[in-house]
């Protein structure tokens, strides 16, 4: 391994959990001892420390322990972080504990978390832990997650136990918002599967858990579109550099490009992109730069720097889900500072959605948060904040509570949006749309990527197939409501409708059911050319219609959907 | 990104927000390698101004001659204003560790000097650049640390830190460490000063020096009398031999020894890091004491 190579390595944080005894401490101490990132002095030191308390083998979760509280008690109750590296990344892991009284820790470490990997004890299967700690990965929007089924060696490397795993673990997460997830079988103890692929398992696969770590696409994850720029520190070293220092928080931004500062709604154009390395043309997301404006134009620190037309929501109260971290429960009419990016300001609870029972997912009705507990709440700000769904945004869409007497960092929150009212939702109107809102037009024809910037989804056609009566408007306007709910735009096409309308002067001959179809087929691209996502339903029994409408499409836009159900049950 | 860039940007954004959230920040300043990444780390942070707080140096009047000689020199080049700051009654009693033991000495020279000196300057956040891969209990240290009015920190009461949103909110009476190298390991740290090409003390470099092995730990002839000032040990011209070698962190001299290298270039070193089987502060007699020494002593206020 050439580990002086540091002109094209990567880094990748990500954080690790399971329940107590299910071999995270090994699991990390495993990686860390594989990839030589443990010294002879500390082995030597947990080799004694094994050696008295009469274990057989090394024990390598000994090197994981880190205060003497822990060691006394044998656990960890903190967050700890770990480092290793290869020749391809470098690595930062969270170790979290696992217990329930921990969801505090596992939202602190997963925060900053590109990965997630959750252990599973082989022999005892999906526990509601490890059901508890998906939730918490799904709340916390990490791009991957990674569930090792630890402990093989003790069932005797069995395919079947791993795959019931497998499946039962996927059921499960099919109820929350995670789209990668890998299953990996492996041996902490001995390392299994680990760093090196398993002579036990043939019947698997897949990759090393090492292999995924260091090959797993974090940079797609990244939100490259919306240009956020929240102003860190203004600099002022003489009277002829007037700058503003921050974090491209996301999107890029190019010198002689326009922007606009919020909450004045000054517009300016970037003169320069200074660091200390020399001037840049064009900064993006995950860079410390300092800006300078061609206009003077007053900003401070807390304001936010973005496109014209690409703006953030800007309101005084949103939703948001927090997990409360705090020993002292939630205070309904106390009141709170609020971190969000480079601003604080003070804040209180307008509203209380329900709270979420992190074992069994359920909402429940309650008017206080207790420490460790999750839920929806409204907040109220003293100022307005410029945020961004969390979903899109970690950057804006994140938040920290402050207690103003007690100083502790007593919530942890990600914004949903606005405070929606029951008019906001009403069939008719955009439901919240899950990028950018406040997206402006300025001049020329609307394209589709001006909609998918937007919307933050790219326009497409669900075509359902399917005879009379399969079900198919049904699925379809299940799924369109759906999309809906998740603020996508979509729109409806259906058989029976367009038959009053558009198409009242057909007949139903072959040759009308075809012009049926193309004037169809038009009409839904002309929706997916203004961003949406049309569901159609026709029962269009010819592929060549249907190919037609594909051809029409660019690729990778249009989807069949076939409902295929008995022509008797249709009956 | 690569990893250097993605840490950089990590500890930039770290010392902004102390700089817009405190009233009085201070940057400590111990000569060492980390001390040079963290000013290095400054300067970029506030380009084309200058690093809008002064250096403090804590200095036990132990350090190598080559660790003044740099620190005056850089310090002037760079145009920094630096405090240099000793417990002048315990040095003037004659503070070792042959008298005092390793722990009291430290106590009197590093900690009592630093928690003085801090609020003789009424400096409400102190800039640190010890990491958390150094040391055991240093792994769960944040990157904001809250320190009550005696400099202590209670490792089981710590801020849970989320995002890259710090909570800067502390009472009068308290102050907050600051690491922004949490996350750097000790071969980052040298990759990154090979990448910027930041100057160091010279002392990092192996060179054929003569030495006395005492017990595993080579110190320089030239400080046996720092090291063993009552002559207890025992050593004479007779034990002096030739050795390659280099400080591989730096301290004090009596608590600081050699290691055996060749490593007499950057690469060298980074290779060396690569290659080393032994930890980093493992000829740091500070920390060997007792397992938990150095937690201990961060307990009391030290960094
Ligand atoms: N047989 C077997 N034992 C394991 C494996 N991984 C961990 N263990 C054991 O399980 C126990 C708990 O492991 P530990 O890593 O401390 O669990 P943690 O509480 O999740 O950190 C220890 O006795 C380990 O030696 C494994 O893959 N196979």
């Amino acid at each position: 391994m050439d580990m002086t190579n540091y002109e094209n390595k990567s880094l990748l944080r990500f954080t690790t959990t399971g329940s107590v005894d299910d071999g995270k401490s090994t699991l990390i101490g495993r990686l860390l001892y594989e990839t030589n990132c443990i010294f002879e002095d500390q082995y030597a030191a947990v080799e004694k420390t094994s050696q008295q308390r009469g274990n057989e083998r090394v024990d390598l979760a000994l090197l994981l322990d880190g205060l003497a509280a822990e060691r006394e008690q044998g656990i960890t109750i903190d967050v700890a972080y770990r480092y290793f590296t290869t020749d391809k990344r470098k690595f930062i892991i969270a170790d979290t504990p696992g217990h329930e009284q921990y969801t505090r820790n596992m939202v602190t470490g997963a925060s900053n978390s590109e990965l997630a990997i959750i252990l599973i004890d082989a022999r005892h299967g999906v526990l509601t832990q490890s059901k508890r700690h998906g939730f918490l990965i799904s709340l916390l929007q990490i791009p991957h997650l990674v569930v090792a089924v630890n402990k093989m060696d003790l069932v005797d490397y069995d395919e079947e136990v791993f795959n019931r795993i497998v499946q039962e673990y996927r059921e499960f997460s099919q109820k929350l918002d995670i789209h990668d997830i890998t299953f990996i079988p492996v041996s902490a103890l001995d390392g299994d599967n680990v760093t090196t692929r398993s002579a036990n398992m043939p019947w698997y696969d897949g990759h090393t858990l090492l292999h995924m770590l260091e090959n797993v696409h974090v940079d797609a994850d990244k939100n490259y579109v919306d240009f956020r720029f929240p102003v860190q520190y203004v600099s002022r070293p003489n009277l002829n550099f007037r700058g503003f220092a921050g974090n491209v928080v996301s999107g890029t931004i190019k010198v002689g490009e326009e922007i606009a500062a919020l909450p004045s709604g000054r517009t300016s154009k970037i003169k320069s992109i200074v660091t200390f390395d020399g001037e840049l043309t064009e900064a993006v997301a995950g860079q410390a730069v300092t800006l300078t404006l061609e206009d003077e134009i007053d900003i401070s620190r807390g304001d936010m720097i973005v496109r014209k037309n690409n703006l953030p929501q800007v309101a005084n109260e949103f939703d948001a889900n927090i997990c409360w971290m705090d020993e002292e429960p939630m205070d309904r009419r106390g009141h709170y500072l609020i971190k969000h990016t480079t601003q604080k300001t003070k804040a209180f609870i307008s509203g209380i959605n329900y709270k979420i029972d992190v074992n069994t997912l359920h909402r429940e009705d309650t008017d206080t948060f207790g420490l460790n507990e999750i839920g929806r709440v409204s907040i109220r700000t003293a100022t307005p904040l410029f945020f961004d769904n969390y979903k899109t945004n970690h950057g804006t869409g994140s938040f920290i509570l402050i207690d103003p007497v007690t100083n502790h960092t007593v919530a942890a929150g990600m914004i949903r949006g606005k405070v929606q009212t029951v008019q906001d939702v009403t069939p008719g109107k955009r439901a919240e749309a899950t990028r950018s809102s406040n997206v402006k037009w300025e001049e020329g024809l609307l394209t589709r990527s001006d909609w998918a910037k937007r919307n933050g989804h790219e326009g497409a056609i669900l075509w359902f197939t399917g005879l009379s009566g399969s079900g198919k408007s049904t699925v379809a306007r299940k799924v369109a409501g759906l999309l809906f709910e998740r603020g996508c735009q979509v729109a409806m096409l259906d058989g029976d409708n367009v038959r009053h309308g558009l198409c009242g002067d057909l007949e139903f001959t072959d040759r009308d059911r075809s012009e049926n179809i193309r004037r169809v087929g038009e009409a839904a691209k002309l929706f997916f050319e203004q961003g949406n996502i049309v569901a159609c339903t026709f029962i269009s029994p010819f592929q060549s219609d249907r190919d037609f409408v594909r051809g029409i499409m660019p690729e990778g836009h249009f989807f069949e959907v076939h409902i295929k159900c008995d022509i008797d049950v249709c009956k | 990104m690569t990893h250097l860039k993605q840490l950089e940007q990590e500890s930039i954004h770290v010392i902004r927000e102390v700089v817009a959230e405190f009233k009085n920040p201070v940057m400590l300043y111990s000569v060492g390698k980390d001390s040079a990444v963290m000013i290095r780390l400054a300067q970029k942070a506030f380009h084309p101004g200058k690093f809008p707080f002064p250096l403090m140096h804590i200095d036990t009047g132990y350090k190598f001659p080559e660790m003044y000689e740099f620190r005056d020199r850089f310090v002037e080049e760079i145009g920094a204003r630096l405090y240099v700051e000793r417990n002048e009654p315990a040095i003037a009693k004659g503070a070792h560790p042959s008298v005092l033991g390793n722990d009291k000495c430290c106590q009197q020279l590093k900690t009592k000097a630093l928690l003085d000196h801090l609020n003789k300057h009424e400096f409400d956040a102190a800039f640190g650049g010890a990491r958390r891969d150094e040391e055991k209990s240093r792994a769960k240290e944040r990157f904001f640390s809250v320190r009550d009015e005696f400099g202590q920190w209670d490792p089981k009461n710590q801020r849970p830190e989320l995002w890259n949103l710090y909570n800067a909110n502390i009472d009068e009476r308290e102050s907050v460490r600051i690491f922004p190298l949490s996350n750097w390991t000790e071969l980052d740290v040298w990759q990154y000063i090979k990448l910027e090409d930041i100057p160091l003390v010279p002392l990092y470099y192996a060179q054929p020096r003569k030495v006395i092995e005492m017990n595993g730990i080579i110190v320089p002839c030239e400080f046996l009398e720092t090291v063993d000032p009552a002559g207890k040990l025992g050593f004479t011209e007779d034990d002096i031999q030739e050795v390659d070698c280099r400080f591989r962190s730096l301290g004090c001299i009596p608590c600081t020894g050699a290691v055996k290298s060749s490593a007499r270039t950057i690469d060298d070193i980074i290779q060396e890091v690569v290659d080393a089987r032994r930890s980093e502060r493992e000829n740091r007699i500070i920390d060997l004491t007792s397992d938990s020494s150095m937690e201990q002593k961060k307990r009391e206020g030290y960094f």
